[in-house]
C-alpha cells in the first residue's frame, strides 16, 4: 500500500515536469511565431517594395508631387499623401490630446467611483466602432458642419478626417492615460494635499507627472492609430491627389492610396511594388513614432530613476 | 539626560480635542476622544494595532477628509481655530499642520523639487526656493549629504534619507505642528535613531505628535503620552494620557502598564 503511494507520487511528480515541459514549449511557440509573422511582414514589405525604387529614385519617390500610376512611363512620387497623412494625424493628435487626457484626468481624479465605473467601459466601447461607421458618421454629419462652419464647397477635407481620426484615438488615450493616473500611488497624493496643495495642483504637480510616462504611451498609440487608419480617411478626406497644406482642402492619406488602387494594380507590376513602397513608407513613419515615444519615456526613467 | 522635562516647564495648549467621535460608515473608529497637545512639546500616540492611532492623528491637518464616508463628531482646535468649522480653508490648516507619513514618500523629482514643492504651491518666488531648501535640508539634518546632488531623484536617496527628505519638505512651508505617522516603522535602527535626534532637535520650533508602534521610541522621544485602546466593538478610546516618564514607570490603567510592559498587543 506505502510503496503504491510512493510510486503514485513519483508518476505525479513525472507527469507534472512533463507538463510544464510541454506548456513551456507551447509559449515558446507561441513567441517564435509572433515573431515570425513580423518579421514575414517586414520582408514581404521589402520584397514587394523595394523594386519600386528601380525606376523611381528614393528621392523622387518621397518628394516627388506627381503620381501618375498608369501613364506611360508612370511616376511615382508620394509627397503630396506624405503630407496629407502629416497633416490628418497633426489635426487628430491636437484634437485627440486635450479631449482624451482631460477626460482621463476626469475620470481618475475627479469623477465619483460609481460614475467611474460607467463611463469608462462606455469610452471603451466607442474604441470598438468599426472604422467604416466612422466614415458614415463623418460623411453624413461632420462633413457638413465643416462645410457649413468653413464656408467650402465640399466637407471632405482633411480637416473632417482629422475630427474622425480624434474620435477614434480618443478611447484609447483616455483608457491607458486613466490606467496611468489610477496606478499612481496614494502616497504621493497624500503627501501633496498634506503640504497644503489644491486637488488642481496635486494633479497637475504631481499626479500627471507621475503618470506621465503612460499617458505618452496613450498618445502616441493614439498617433498610431490615425496613423495606419484607412477606411475612414479614404470616405471623408476627400481624395485629392494635387499638393495641399491647408487642412481645408481635399486631400489623399497614404493609406487611403494604398487602399484605393490595390485592387486596380496589376500584380508584380510597377504600380504594385510602388503601392508596397507607399506600405514600407508607413511602416517606417509608426517606428519612429514608437522609437520617438521611447526616447520620451527613457528619458522620464532616467529622471525619475529609483 | 532628561529630554522630558519640557513638558512640565510649558502649559500652552496648541491643539486639543474635545469629545472627539469618528466614524467609517456606520462603524464608530473613535470614541469620546478628549485630549490636549501642549506646546513645544513631542506627544506619542501609542496603543496595540487597529485602535484608532493613525485615525486620530490624520484628524489634526483633515486628512480623513480624504477618505469617504468618515464623519467627525466633536471639536478640534488649533491655537482658538475650531478646525472643523465650516469657514476653515483646509488648505491653509495642511500649511500649518504638517504631516510626515509612514512609509518615506517622496516625488519622483528631484531632491531640490520635494522640497521646493510646498512653497511653490503656496506661489513663493523661484529666486526665494534655494535659500528655503537649504534651510529646510538644514532642519532636516539632511543638507549635508545631499548638497551636492540636489538635482538627482529623491528616490536615489536610501529609506532613512528618504524620510529625513519628507520631513524637509513639510518643514519648508514653515508649519506650526508637525505629525508624524509611525516615521521609523520602514526605517533600521540606525536610521531611526537618526529621526529621534532629529525630533529632539525639531521640538524646539514645533509641536510634534507621533503614532508610534514602538515603546522605546515612546518612552526615549516623547514628553508626554497618550494610551489608546480598542474596545470590542472596534471603536478606540483614550485610556490614559501624561507625563511620558510617570506613565512609563507608574501607568495608572491596568491596559496601559500590561501593553507597554509588554505583556500584551
Amino acid at each position: 500500500m506505502q510503496d503504491h503511494t510512493i510510486i503514485s507520487k513519483a508518476h505525479y511528480r513525472a507527469g507534472l515536469r512533463v507538463r510544464e515541459k510541454v506548456i513551456e514549449l507551447f509559449i515558446l511557440c507561441n513567441g517564435i511565431l509572433v515573431v515570425a509573422v513580423l518579421i514575414g511582414i517586414l520582408v514581404m514589405l521589402l520584397i514587394e517594395g523595394i523594386p519600386a525604387f528601380s525606376q523611381t529614385s528614393v528621392w523622387d519617390f518621397f518628394t516627388g508631387t506627381k503620381w501618375y500610376p498608369v501613364s506611360n512611363p508612370p511616376t511615382f512620387g508620394i509627397f503630396t499623401f506624405f503630407i496629407s497623412t502629416i497633416v490628418v494625424t497633426v489635426i487628430a493628435t491636437i484634437l485627440a490630446i486635450p479631449l482624451g487626457v482631460g477626460s482621463a484626468i476626469y475620470l481618475a481624479e475627479i469623477a465619483k467611483p460609481k460614475i467611474r465605473e460607467t463611463v469608462k467601459p462606455l469610452i471603451e466601447l466607442l474604441a470598438g466602432i468599426p472604422s467604416i461607421v466612422m466614415g458614415v458618421i463623418g460623411l453624413a454629419l461632420v462633413t457638413t458642419v465643416v462645410r457649413e462652419a468653413f464656408n467650402l464647397n465640399t466637407g471632405l477635407c482633411g480637416l473632417t478626417a482629422g475630427i474622425m481620426l480624434a474620435f477614434m484615438s480618443v478611447p484609447i488615450v483616455v483608457s491607458i492615460s486613466e490606467d496611468a493616473l489610477s496606478t499612481v500611488p496614494k502616497e504621493f497624493r497624500e503627501a501633496s494635499y498634506a503640504l497644503g496643495a489644491t486637488k488642481w495642483q496635486t494633479i497637475i504637480h504631481v499626479c500627471v507627472p507621475a503618470a506621465l510616462s503612460g499617458i505618452t504611451a496613450a498618445i502616441m498609440l493614439g498617433i498610431g492609430r490615425a496613423i495606419g487608419e484607412t477606411m475612414t480617411v479614404l470616405m471623408v478626406a476627400g481624395g485629392a491627389i494635387a499638393l495641399n497644406f491647408s487642412p481645408l482642402e481635399p486631400m489623399r492619406p497614404m493609406t487611403a492610396v494604398i487602399a484605393a488602387e490595390i485592387n486596380n494594380a496589376v500584380r508584380g507590376g510597377a504600380q504594385y511594388h510602388a503601392l508596397f513602397a507607399i506600405g514600407l513608407a508607413l511602416f517606417i513613419l509608426t517606428f519612429f513614432v514608437n522609437f520617438a515615444a521611447d526616447q520620451v519615456l527613457e528619458r522620464q526613467r532616467r529622471k525619475f530613476a529609483r | 539626560m532628561n529630554v522630558n522635562s519640557t513638558a512640565t516647564a510649558n502649559n500652552k495648549i496648541k491643539m486639543c480635542a474635545r469629545s472627539v467621535n469618528v466614524f467609517y460608515g456606520t462603524m464608530q473608529a473613535l470614541r469620546d476622544i478628549t485630549l490636549d497637545i501642549p506646546d513645544r512639546t513631542i506627544t506619542a500616540i501609542i496603543g496595540p494595532s487597529g485602535c484608532g492611532k493613525s485615525t486620530f492623528l490624520r484628524l489634526f491637518n483633515r486628512m480623513n477628509d480624504l477618505i469617504i464616508n468618515a464623519r467627525v463628531e466633536g471639536d478640534i482646535k488649533l491655537d482658538d481655530m475650531a478646525i472643523y468649522a465650516g469657514s476653515v480653508d483646509v488648505v491653509d490648516l495642511r500649511r500649518r499642520v504638517g504631516m510626515v507619513f509612514q512609509k518615506p514618500n517622496p516625488f519622483p523629482m528631484s531632491i531640490f523639487d520635494n522640497v521646493a514643492y510646498g512653497p511653490q504651491r503656496q506661489g513663493v518666488q523661484k529666486n526665494e526656493l534655494p535659500d528655503i531648501v537649504e534651510n529646510s535640508l538644514k532642519q532636516a539634518a539632511l543638507w549635508d549629504e545631499v548638497k551636492d546632488k540636489l538635482h538627482q531623484s529623491g528616490l536615489s536617496l536610501s529609506g532613512g534619507q528618504q524620510q529625513r527628505l519628507c520631513i524637509a519638505r513639510a518643514l519648508a512651508v514653515e508649519p506650526e505642528v508637525i505629525l508624524m505617522d509611525e516615521p521609523c516603522s520602514a526605517l533600521d535602527p540606525i536610521a531611526t535613531l537618526k529621526i529621534e535626534d532629529l525630533m529632539r532637535e525639531l521640538v524646539k520650533d514645533y509641536t510634534i505628535i507621533i503614532v508610534t508602534h514602538n515603546m522605546q521610541q515612546a518612552a526615549r522621544v516623547s514628553d508626554v503620552s497618550a494610551f489608546f485602546w480598542m474596545e470590542p466593538d472596534r471603536a478606540g478610546v483614550l485610556v490614559e494620557y501624561g507625563p511620558t516618564p510617570q506613565m512609563f514607570s507608574r501607568p495608572k490603567d491596568k491596559r496601559t502598564e500590561g501593553y507597554i510592559t509588554g505583556r500584551f498587543g
